[in-house]
């Protein structure tokens, strides 16, 4: 039943595969620079690299939004934004499989009634503008020294397009990196509380958490989704909106890849903070609008001649729309699930052990999951998982009203 | 890198080169050829025909080669349509060269003395704007900022070639000469002249091309 239920984030994966592998290798191989299969492969192999080494940080992200605890709410959530991009796809309006888990997992938090991770959920919100407005400097900024640079290089033609393509090659196997490190979270985020894995050795060389065999699994119907379907995406992406030169191309991916990168490395995120700098918050955003900002910024620096604003405006309007359209079709998904099919969509749990050891600070209010910080020992298996998080500073100890645990509700020890 | 194509482009660049190399040649040997057809020199003008047609024959096998390696290597696909364009245009100022001196061969017309200096001048100017072409397309390779500032000498030349020779028809047919003998040297200010107006569609294929680049 449980493989029955990852399904559901595998069916996820093969549609992001399907449709972003064009975000980074759709106008290389639509202008014939890289060969199909060439990208394919590469797109895959790195793209499970970057899900099973670089996935860990946006999971964080979502966990800290709202911990699905059932595997059959689970199978709902990543099925309901499996849908909801479907459709959106359909209607040909401009989708993003990160806005679509949000609203998904929205919609999860509502029917379980449990907290929302507010201040997670302005991060979010936040990162998804500020990733289009990053991309898009980038994107300008490597325009102008790029076109400075091949003024006084003077680089014979065929030159030039031998090494576009090694760029495009490189450039898209980082994106593809970085869309797996960034994007699995959506895929199989949902999953990881509820992750039936244990850890595995490879030949004594490492050891796959249980986490990274679901990102793996994820990766690979990813790949799939890249291999079966992504070349027509490719065919009909890179040959409209993305009617770029291999030049402008590169630029657009590169761009693209840094920011997914930006917003999906931990090794950057602490090496910021180490050097008391601000870390970059690690997101899940949109690869398709992280191009859509390169394209613009190299628009503003061509004065205006590639901008459109209409698709702007269909962005803006794809963030109000496709969340709730996730989030709805959550809830009513859960309800079926719940009440026709009698399965477990989210478990209510009470809160354990020794409750002298905790103690309720700012950041476990932040953090539903780990709404009870630990003063020590080590934290239980499942962890305690209170539906409403007490407020910063709240005494211990603290019950949350209309919360009922295995033997009844909850009361003071 | 097999799929990256390095060597295959620097190849490539070598016979892009040669290609030129030979256009610009064949305008070197048709003024000269032009030069000593004037001076009564037929021996040695008979010599540049057979060198322009060895140099004409040349450049279309390098040009097929060039066609072949870019279509089968997948090389500058978003423009290779326009590349191969720009090489067949310019294998059409090569051919009207050839043309030209053929015409003089098989013609063999008589232009008087006073006549010979504005021949040669149109010929001279021809071979300005072919090597004004050639100029801009080695740019368009190597250079690519600097086209418009070589474009604008191929279409000066063509003003320039459209003006000797319409000074020159006017002479001949102001002139005594019998009217079979003025419609007889018209043709031939015609034949050259072809080759600066070739030299210009190209100049306009070029224009496009260099837009069109403009990433």
């Amino acid at each position: 039943m449980i493989y029955f239920y990852l399904a559901g984030g595998l069916f996820l994966g093969w549609s992001l595969g399907a449709n972003h592998a064009a975000n980074v290798f759709g106008t290389a191989v639509a202008s014939k620079m890289v060969r199909f299969r060439t990208a394919a492969a590469l797109c895959s192999f790195f793209v499970i690299l970057g899900a099973v080494f670089g996935g860990s940080g946006t999971s964080a992200t979502l966990k800290s939004l709202g911990t699905v605890n059932a595997m059959a709410g689970a199978f709902v959530v990543t099925l309901a934004t499996a849908l909801s991009v479907y459709w959106m796809t359909k209607l040909r309006l401009p989708v993003s499989t990160s806005q679509a888990i949000i609203g998904a997992i929205l919609g999860w938090n509502l029917f379980s009634g449990s907290a929302t991770g507010f201040p997670s959920l302005t991060k979010i919100v936040l990162s998804w503008g500020a990733s289009i407005v990053l991309t898009a400097a980038i994107s300008a900024m490597l325009y102008v020294s790029l076109r400075a640079g091949l003024k006084r290089s003077r680089v014979h033609l065929l030159t030039l397009d031998a090494y576009t393509r090694a760029g495009l090659i490189i450039v898209g196997a980082f994106g593809s990196y970085s869309l797996g490190a960034n994007n699995i979270a959506n895929v199989m985020g949902v999953f990881v509380p509820v992750a039936p894995f244990r850890d595995v050795g490879v030949a004594n060389l490492f050891t796959l958490t249980g986490v990274q065999q679901l990102f793996l699994l994820g990766g690979i119907a990813i790949a799939v989704g890249v291999f079966t379907y992504s070349h027509k995406v490719i065919q009909t992406v890179g040959n409209d909106l993305l009617k770029l030169s291999p030049i402008a191309a590169f630029i657009v991916v590169f761009a693209e890849s840094l920011v997914l990168f930006l917003f999906s490395s931990k090794a950057l995120e602490s090496w910021l903070l180490t050097h008391g700098l601000p870390a970059i918050p690690l997101v899940p955003i949109s690869s398709s609008q992280a191009v859509i900002g390169g394209i613009v910024g190299i628009g503003i620096v061509r004065k205006g001649r590639e901008i459109r604003f209409k698709v702007l405006g269909d962005i803006a309007i794809g963030w109000v729309i496709t969340p709730l359209l996730a989030g709805t079709i959550t809830f009513f998904g859960l309800f079926v699930m719940q009440n026709v099919f009698d399965q477990e969509v989210y478990h209510r749990v009470a809160v354990p052990v020794d409750r002298s050891l905790a103690v309720c600070d700012e950041a476990s209010a932040l953090d539903p999951i780990l709404a009870v910080r630990w003063k020590s020992g080590p934290l239980p298996v499942m962890g305690p998982y209170l539906p409403v998080a007490p407020a910063p500073g709240t005494p211990w100890p603290w019950t949350p009203s209309g919360v009922t645990g295995p033997e009844g509700p909850l009361a003071h020890p | 890198m097999g799929i990256l194509h390095f060597k295959r482009s620097k190849l490539l660049e070598k016979q892009i080169d040669e290609f030129l190399n030979t256009v610009s040649r064949a305008s070197l040997v048709f003024r000269k050829g032009i030069a000593e057809y004037l001076e009564g020199d037929i021996e040695r003008f008979e010599n540049a025909i057979a060198e322009l047609s060895k140099l004409e024959s040349g450049a279309d096998e390098l040009r097929r080669a060039i066609e072949t390696d870019l279509y089968m290597n997948s090389l500058i696909p978003e423009i290779r349509g326009d590349v191969l364009g720009l090489l067949e245009n310019m294998d059409t100022v090569i051919n009207a060269e050839k043309e030209s001196l053929s015409q003089f061969s098989v013609e063999m017309p008589d232009i008087p003395a006073e006549y010979a200096k504005d021949y040669l001048e149109l010929a001279d100017v021809c071979m300005n704007s072919a090597e004004a072409i050639v100029t801009s397309i080695r740019a368009f390779f190597h250079d690519f900022y600097m086209v418009k500032n070589y474009l604008h000498k191929v279409y000066f030349f063509e003003k320039e070639a459209d003006k000797i020779s319409d000074r020159l028809k006017r002479r001949i047919f102001h002139s005594d000469l019998d009217l079979s003998q003025k419609i007889h040297l018209r043709y031939f200010a015609l034949h050259i002249e072809t080759i600066s107006d070739h030299a210009e569609d190209v100049a306009d294929r070029l224009n496009i091309s260099t837009i069109k680049r403009n990433f």
